[in-house]
């Protein structure tokens, strides 16, 4: 590959991936909110 | 969706989203535009648009529907008359949000189930020992459906009715239940496959399994950049398509997934993780398959040639036999994952378009989860035959044009106004901000108000000499038939708006 294209590539590849893993992360060790406004909240009702 | 319904966990909900906004697209169209519009270059303008256009899209869709939904609005029309009660036009611009994704599962469902039948047929070998010229020839017998490929009469039309059923059954399990699980077992997956199969691709060797090239000559040629198309003003439409179709903003399914949010549950990050889960799949997967895959067995000029016309063929056309040349096994495995993809990518996007149907059947007119599923199947049924039967009379492309194209920019560009506008930005800034995990940047006030609005415009603008080279030019009764059908049923929509519209007048009267 030239070197542009290779420049190009790596660093759009790294942005995306690393913007997808940070939220993706951020969602995931973000604690849940307290009752009754978060997903634990919604189980279905008995 | 009954109205106590809501996502069983944040990750669920996530996957959906990107399930949602995850389509063929993204390994069909999105390696195409950036060949066509400056190879690596086109990247530039491509995440300039998704800053300017795309998340505050997303932002703007996710808020609509958490605010519309802690009101018990489930779909568009409701969800948009709740943001400014005083007019009654914006539910009929809601309408939008119903006529989108019906008229477009109408036509995807039998894009999707060509998926599923090619998936059988890479296990099966049907390609193994056919040629090129025999697996192209394969996929136009293929959608002439009075010809047998395999023995089975109607062979598309069985798939595409199976494809159908999977919708509907899944749908009819509920959001939690059924779309949940799915996307929570599809996204994973097409991760899985998508990787395989890009590792594969740039890993290409030429003279191994009859390839030319490298598979990184593919690449080369993906992004070598050609800055001078920075200043092309078509490249930038082509880019803000792009986002635009990519992120399946303007067609109602993000508003009311986001309406069966909690109301303090978070949707600045949740937005943001799946909008940039897209972006992955379309950039980092979508650009290191076919054309890699391509360019290493066909050659730079043959893929330039294939590409003129979309993706598409590359995709049904070319793949399969090049997967053949792998061996029996390897072609099993790489057809299973390449249509195995596409179809997640596909069924993901397919059950987003049935919930706002269902949730405005629900709201409305108090129907049952089941039923509803069942209705919105059948009103598909009914809506596909035409691009089924008369594919090769364009209707397809027409469906595609009038709702998967010229609906969605128009809706976005009004439901952006209506929220920046006449909702007003400080209302709409304390919504994105009401529970938010991660804080918006303020710089996104001005963009949401006076940058996206303008780009949308734009976009909108330069749409129209094309909009209208298609109403002057001559059509086949075909395409007459196919407009006049869409308009009906857009029409039909708005009907049943005004009736439930009614229905909540004479209510709020009676308990008056």
């Amino acid at each position: 590959m030239n070197t542009s294209a290779l420049v190009l590539m790596l660093a759009s590849v790294l942005t995306v991936t690393g913007f997808t893993l940070y939220f993706f992360y951020r969602v995931l060790t973000t604690p849940p909110k307290p009752e009754p406004d978060s997903f634990s909240d919604n189980d279905p009702e008995p | 969706m009954s109205k106590t319904e809501s996502w069983g966990s944040r990750v669920g909900l996530i996957l959906a989203m990107a399930g949602n906004a995850v389509g063929l697209g993204n390994f069909l169209r999105f390696p195409v535009q950036a060949i066509q519009n400056g190879g690596g270059a086109f990247i530039i303008p491509y995440l300039v648009c998704f800053l300017l256009m795309g998340i505050p899209l997303l932002w703007v869709e996710w808020s609509m529907g958490r605010f519309g939904g802690r009101s018990g609005h489930h779909s568009t029309p409701f969800i948009l008359h709740n943001m400014d009660p005083k007019r009654a036009l914006w539910k009929y611009v809601g309408v939008f949000g119903i006529f989108t994704n019906i008229a477009v599962a109408a036509y995807y469902c039998y894009l999707e189930s060509w998926t599923l039948s090619y998936i059988w047929h890479s296990v099966a070998g049907t390609f193994m020992d056919m040629g090129a010229e025999g697996v192209a020839s394969f996929f136009n017998s293929y959608i002439d459906i009075s010809v047998s490929t395999t023995g089975i009469p109607y062979e598309a039309i069985w798939f595409w009715l199976l494809c159908l059923l999977l919708n509907t059954w899944i749908l009819s399990k509920g959001l939690s239940g059924g779309v949940e699980k799915v996307a929570m077992i599809g996204m994973p997956l097409l991760i899985v496959f998508g990787l395989f199969l890009a590792i594969r691709g740039v890993t290409l060797k030429a003279g191994e399994h009859g390839a030319v090239y490298d598979g990184t000559v593919g690449l080369n040629f993906l992004w070598t950049p050609d800055y001078s198309s920075i200043w092309k003003p078509s490249v930038w439409l082509a880019a803000a398509g792009q986002i635009f179709f990519t992120l399946s903003v303007g067609m109602g399914s993000i508003q009311c997934y986001a309406s069966y949010v909690r109301k303090k549950d978070d949707i600045a990050l949740n937005a943001m993780s799946a909008g940039w889960m897209n972006e992955f799949v379309e950039v980092v997967l979508g650009g290191a398959i076919i054309i890699p895959i391509a360019i290493g067995y066909l050659g730079i000029d043959k893929v330039k040639e294939l590409t003129a016309t979309g993706g598409l063929g590359l995709g049904f056309k070319t793949l399969p036999y090049l997967f053949t040349q792998w061996g029996p096994w390897l072609s099993a495995i790489a057809g299973v994952c390449w249509f195995g993809l596409l179809f997640f990518a596909g069924i993901t996007s397919s059950l987003a378009m049935g919930t706002p149907v269902m949730g405005f059947l629900q709201d409305e007119f108090g129907w049952k989860r089941g039923p509803s599923a069942w209705m919105f199947g059948l009103v598909v049924l009914l809506l596909g035959l035409p691009t089924v039967l008369f594919f090769e009379h364009g209707v397809f492309d027409e469906y595609d044009y009038w709702a998967g194209t010229v609906s969605l920019v128009i809706f976005a560009l009004l439901e952006v106004i209506l929220f920046a506008w006449v909702f007003g930005m400080d209302k709409g800034w304390a919504e994105i901000n009401m529970g938010a995990d991660l804080r918006p940047p303020t710089v996104y006030r001005f963009i949401i108000k006076y940058v996206t609005p303008v780009i949308l415009a734009v976009v909108f603008l330069a749409s129209l000499p094309g909009i209208w080279e298609k109403i002057t030019a001559p059509a086949s009764p075909y395409l007459h038939a196919s407009r006049l059908l869409l308009l009906a049923v857009y029409a039909g929509i708005a009907l049943l708006v005004r009736k439930a519209y009614l229905k909540r007048k004479r209510h709020a009267h009676g308990m008056v």
